[in-house]
């Protein structure tokens, strides 16, 4: 399998993810912003981090960015594309995945382990939480207040395109656990035909024991698999 | 233009000093000329007060690559990596505007790091507020605390240790003291020395503003028509541009481009070019028509005194300037060869094709003012009676006010507002004895803690010192480093006044001893005078920050209890020193008295067998006592994973509350599974080392034998949401 | 009545996000945009009829809260 982790100015996770997908076999390259042209790969990573320092709005202007249509091409082709953090952000403002992310609802960055529990395993980001739905993540942000109106809440869950909601450690789904005050606990999404995933959560965080935890790595070893 | 008296006293250059300079430059300064006296020899830069005393800190071991002196320090952490590190204050900027004094705190720093070469793999910070009551501390504290995450979060380096204090010597004068810590190999540091003649000077980065010019260009506003707007501005923190700054950097620094950097930190390109200069023995030439500036008309005056943040100078070797451009420009910033070295020896300036300044560049550093201040012993604090009732306060209760305290009450609070694990390789988070950082890829790592003690210093500035130093080597003992060196941060009143130079130079005395005696020397730091308002000045306050190298990871610990029914030690002899301590200050307001002595011998002896049993894998868990005594360290241990601890008292001649709240020193409490209590008693015994097993971990409960059985879960609630309280948020 | 007060980053202060969007707008094509400095909009309506009083409390509330008068400046807007 190949990636490409895109690179913007100010993107921060982007050697993160690289190490990850590496650890996992996946062959990746890191893409500059202002290419033109994405290298033939089957998934595209958006990274985490601040780019453009997060000014005027999170993932705004790098969603102007040069590279932003190929991506949209490799999306029509079916390719696999992976929004964390910033880079779910960056979706959102590019308008391959709905709703938008406001700021926490207590005003302030947020930094910590949360539990989650996996929606949808049945897609390629996410088939070997199969074994495990109820999963701890480190989150890191400002703006991750997944906020879409009825409707659109309705329609995700419906048709299943919730990949990860926050959760208490015995995975009930309620208000307290809800770090950010996203609507229905929404940690993360797919698109329709569930090509695209973006979260909050930062899956590379969690690769190795020693960091507390190996809950981020069943998302890249489903990837292999896919 | 003829320079007044006047202009002289607002650049606060004294008479003495100006005579100093017309000795030294044969002339009476112009007004620009002036201004940069006054940016260089003011106590920040020159440290004209405590050169005489920062020379006795003991500065070498044979892990220090370079001592202070750099734009920060650097050590050998073997396998042809060095850490680099550095702590400094932004204390005054703090005050006026908390979010962007701390956030550009955080980036200057991060900034004397990158400097030399390396990536910046983790911050700390020590902040100082007053009073919780005191009606500014609210908004102080939150300005404060999301400007260091704004800062560092936007950056990508975690936080991954700090401490916040609260004391009413602070509330006019809050302290902001930012660490941070870069990776770089051995090999490929860079320094800030100029070498050669006729090499580029590159100005990098952002442009050049108004930005925190210091009061002295008020004087310049005069002579303008344009006066209101040309007040000083407090500098504005850009963290997305030093991100990019970072990044260029770094990729240049991967050839030979460099012959030296150096950030523009305070005075700007005013230290920046005549440091660089200077250390190189040579002259240096500016043309400040080629400086990129963000206004219009600025003046050479504004120019070279603007402290514009996220900006840095380099000299690169001859034909290396094309390829460098393109990297800069690449990541979208300023690139400008503003000048060249020479090799007059001067610090030349033209401005539209004239010479506007001209001065030795040894009259701005080597031959700079050092006084030698006269200062008094400090009166310290001696043993009065205590309130007599004190041993009939219940033991419980007073857990729960200590606990429940703005002081050692737990900052989850404060640290979840900044990043502690981007970057990968955050092993040990804030709330801990230290945090810990993997060395990426590696199965190696280090300890880093930042550590002060305001009422140790105050009530005894000698053993204050000391003891700060000793906490700090014991925290990075207790996750299984090996302590290597500090660097400090001197946060002081006003050092004209003999008393608080007596505290300065007992401090350092102080901190002199321990770090000789423990072979952990000082290699970079900052002073900071002049944390007085009205006369009143802040308690002495040394921050130090400390840095240990864990080999293997695997012999790591973490102070969280493991498992039910293991044996709890207590490493060290308790006698029950109860002055100074949380229990008196918080259960009985009780202030008076001297703080815990520090025994060197004892502190390094418990210290090094109790790293020797945790390289053994012979502790579960290891925790230091310090503020709040055996019962608080207990209690922190306790709450990570809801094991509790039964205790008995030990049958010695010490009463129940002095046992249990005493804040003795080079203390720590492991945790011992049955099958290596044998062991671990032999190692300690054959080390002459005093300790104790009080008893056992078990399910959440805390309980003291015949004295009080409660409920982790109650306790830890008192612990937990202080701060959530404090700003009236739900939990 | 209706008032609105628009605060700005003073002059000399440095703007990091007019900066970007200003970045970004030449990126996009706009090449003759000279300078983009970003602010914050607020529309207050107040239940006072007298000008003199209204212009003294819209004054007040922009230098005690609207304004971080350190590095921002306001204006006021009287509809």
């Amino acid at each position: 399998m190949k990636s490409s982790v895109i690179v913007f100015p100010g993107s921060n996770c982007d050697r993160d993810v690289a190490v990850a997908l590496e650890k996992f076999q996946i062959k990746n390259q890191m893409v500059w912003h202002n290419e033109t042209i994405l290298p033939k790969c089957d998934l595209v990573v958006l990274p985490g981090g601040f780019s453009y320092g997060d000014y005027l709005r999170t993932g705004c202007i790098a969603s102007k960015s040069k590279i932003i249509n190929s991506i949209i091409e490799h999306v029509k082709k079916g390719g696999l594309v992976l929004g964390i953090c910033n880079g779910f952000q960056i979706l959102i403002e590019t308008g391959l995945l709905p709703g938008v992310l406001l700021r926490n609802k207590k005003l302030k960055f947020l930094s910590k382990n949360v539990f989650l529990k996996v929606i949808n395993t049945d897609n390629r980001f996410c088939s070997n939480y199969k074994n495990k739905d109820i999963i701890k993540l480190p989150i890191a942000h400002n703006e991750g207040n997944f906020f879409a109106d009825d409707s659109l809440i309705k329609k995700l869950e419906d048709r299943n395109l919730i990949a990860f909601k926050y959760c208490d450690s015995q995975g009930k789904v309620e208000k307290i656990s809800n770090p950010n005050g996203s609507s229905n606990n929404i940690a993360g999404i797919l698109n329709d035909k569930k090509n695209i995933l973006g979260m909050m959560p930062h899956p590379e965080r969690l690769i190795d024991p020693i960091l507390s935890g190996e809950d981020g790595s069943i998302l890249f070893t489903s990837l292999l698999k896919s | 233009m003829k320079i007044s008296t006047e202009i002289i006293n607002k650049h606060g250059i004294s008479s003495e000093e100006y005579k100093k300079i017309i000795h030294l430059i044969g002339r009476e300064p112009n007004l620009l000329e002036l201004g940069i006296f006054s940016a260089m020899w003011n106590e920040h830069c020159s440290y004209k007060s405590s050169k005489k005393y920062l020379k006795t800190l003991p500065t070498k071991n044979v892990k220090v690559i370079q001592g202070p002196g750099e734009n920060a320090g650097v050590i050998d952490i073997e396998d042809n990596d060095a850490l680099v590190f550095k702590i400094e204050s932004h204390n005054h900027p703090s005050f006026i505007e908390p979010y962007q004094g701390a956030a550009t705190g955080v980036g200057g720093i991060l900034r004397d790091v990158f400097t030399m070469g390396a990536r910046p793999i983790a911050t700390l910070n020590s902040i100082h507020f007053g009073d919780t009551s005191h009606p500014k501390t609210k908004n102080l504290l939150s300005g404060v605390v999301s400007g260091i995450g704004g800062y560092g979060n936007c950056i990508g380096v975690p936080t991954i240790g700090g401490e916040v204090k609260f004391n009413s010597s602070y509330n006019e004068n809050i302290l902001v003291n930012a660490m941070a810590v870069g990776l770089a190999k051995k090999n490929k540091i860079f320094y800030s020395k100029a070498e050669g003649i006729n090499k580029s000077v590159i100005y990098v980065g952002s442009k050049t503003g108004r930005d925190g010019i210091h009061g002295a260009s008020m004087a310049s506003a005069e002579f303008d028509d344009n006066a209101e707007e040309k007040k000083p501005t407090v500098q504005v923190g850009d963290p997305f541009t030093e991100k990019l700054l970072l990044e260029a950097c770094l990729e240049l620094m991967k050839d030979d481009s460099i012959i030296s950097i150096q950030d523009m930190g305070a005075a700007g390109l005013t230290s920046s070019s005549i440091e660089m200069a200077s250390k190189g023995n040579i002259g240096i030439e500016i043309n400040l028509n080629k400086v990129p500036c963000r206004e219009k008309n600025m003046t050479p005056y504004e120019m070279m005194l603007s402290e514009s943040q996220e900006r840095m100078l380099l000299i690169l070797n001859s034909g290396k300037e094309k390829n460098a451009e393109k990297i800069f420009s690449k990541w979208g910033l300023d690139f400008s060869v503003i000048g060249k070295t020479t090799n007059t020896k001067n610090l030349v300036l033209i401005f539209d094709k004239k010479e506007v300044a001209n001065l030795p560049l040894n009259s701005l550093s080597k031959d700079a003012p050092v006084y030698d201040r006269k200062w008094k012993k400090s009166i310290n604090s001696k043993k009065i009676d205590p309130p007599k009732d004190f041993y009939n306060k219940d033991l419980y209760e007073s857990l729960k006010i200590v606990l429940s305290s703005a002081n050692n009450s737990e900052k989850n609070w404060i640290w979840e507002q900044y990043d502690q694990t981007v970057m990968g390789d955050s092993i040990q988070l804030p709330g801990g004895d230290s945090g810990v950082i993997r060395i990426h890829g590696k199965n190696k790592g280090v300890a880093l803690t930042v550590d002060s003690s305001t009422h140790y210093c105050l009530a005894n500035p000698i053993v204050g010192g000391k003891q700060v130093v000793c906490e700090s080597w014991r925290n990075l003992i207790a996750v299984g480093s090996t302590p290597i060196a500090i660097t400090n941060c001197l946060n002081f009143g006003n050092p004209e006044k003999e008393k608080i130079m007596g505290q300065f130079v007992e401090t350092i005395d102080g901190i002199t001893q321990a770090c000789t005696y423990l072979d952990y020397p000082v290699v970079s730091g900052n002073v900071s005078f002049y944390n007085e308002t009205k006369n009143k000045s802040i308690s002495p306050t040394p921050t130090i920050g400390g840095v240990g190298l864990i080999k293997n990871l695997n012999n790591m610990v973490t102070k969280n209890f493991k498992e039910i029914g293991n044996h709890i030690l207590i490493i060290g002899k308790t006698s029950g020193h109860l002055y100074q301590s949380e229990f008196f200050r918080e259960v009985l307001d009780f202030k008076e008295g001297p703080p815990p002595e520090i025994n060197l011998f004892n502190e390094k002896n418990n210290g090094l067998t109790v790293l020797n049993l945790i390289s053994k894998q012979l502790v579960n868990s290891v925790h230091d006592i310090s503020s709040g005594g055996i019962l608080v360290a207990l209690s922190e241990m306790c709450f990570p994973s809801k094991i509790g601890a039964k205790i008995t008292l030990p049958k010695i001649n010490i009463k129940l509350h002095e046992y249990l709240f005493g804040e003795d020193q080079s203390r720590y409490i492991a945790e011992v599974k049955e099958e290596n209590i044998e062991k671990v008693s032999r190692i300690l015994n054959d080390n002459s080392i005093y300790f104790e097993n009080i008893g056992k971990t078990q399910e959440k409960y805390m309980e003291v034998k015949n004295e009080f059985k409660a409920s982790l879960d109650e306790i830890e609630k008192l612990y937990k949401y202080w701060f959530h309280n404090y700003f009236g948020e739900s939990i | 009545m209706k008032i609105s007060v628009t605060v700005t980053l003073k002059k000399d202060v440095l703007d990091p996000q007019g900066k970007v969007v200003k970045q970004t707008l030449k990126n996009l094509g706009y090449e003759n945009i000279e300078d983009v400095r970003q602010g914050k909009f607020f529309e207050i309506e107040l239940n006072e009829n007298d000008q003199v009083k209204a212009k003294k409390i819209i004054e007040e509330i922009s230098k005690k809260l609207l304004t971080n008068t350190v590095i921002e400046d306001y204006s006021i807007n009287y509809k």
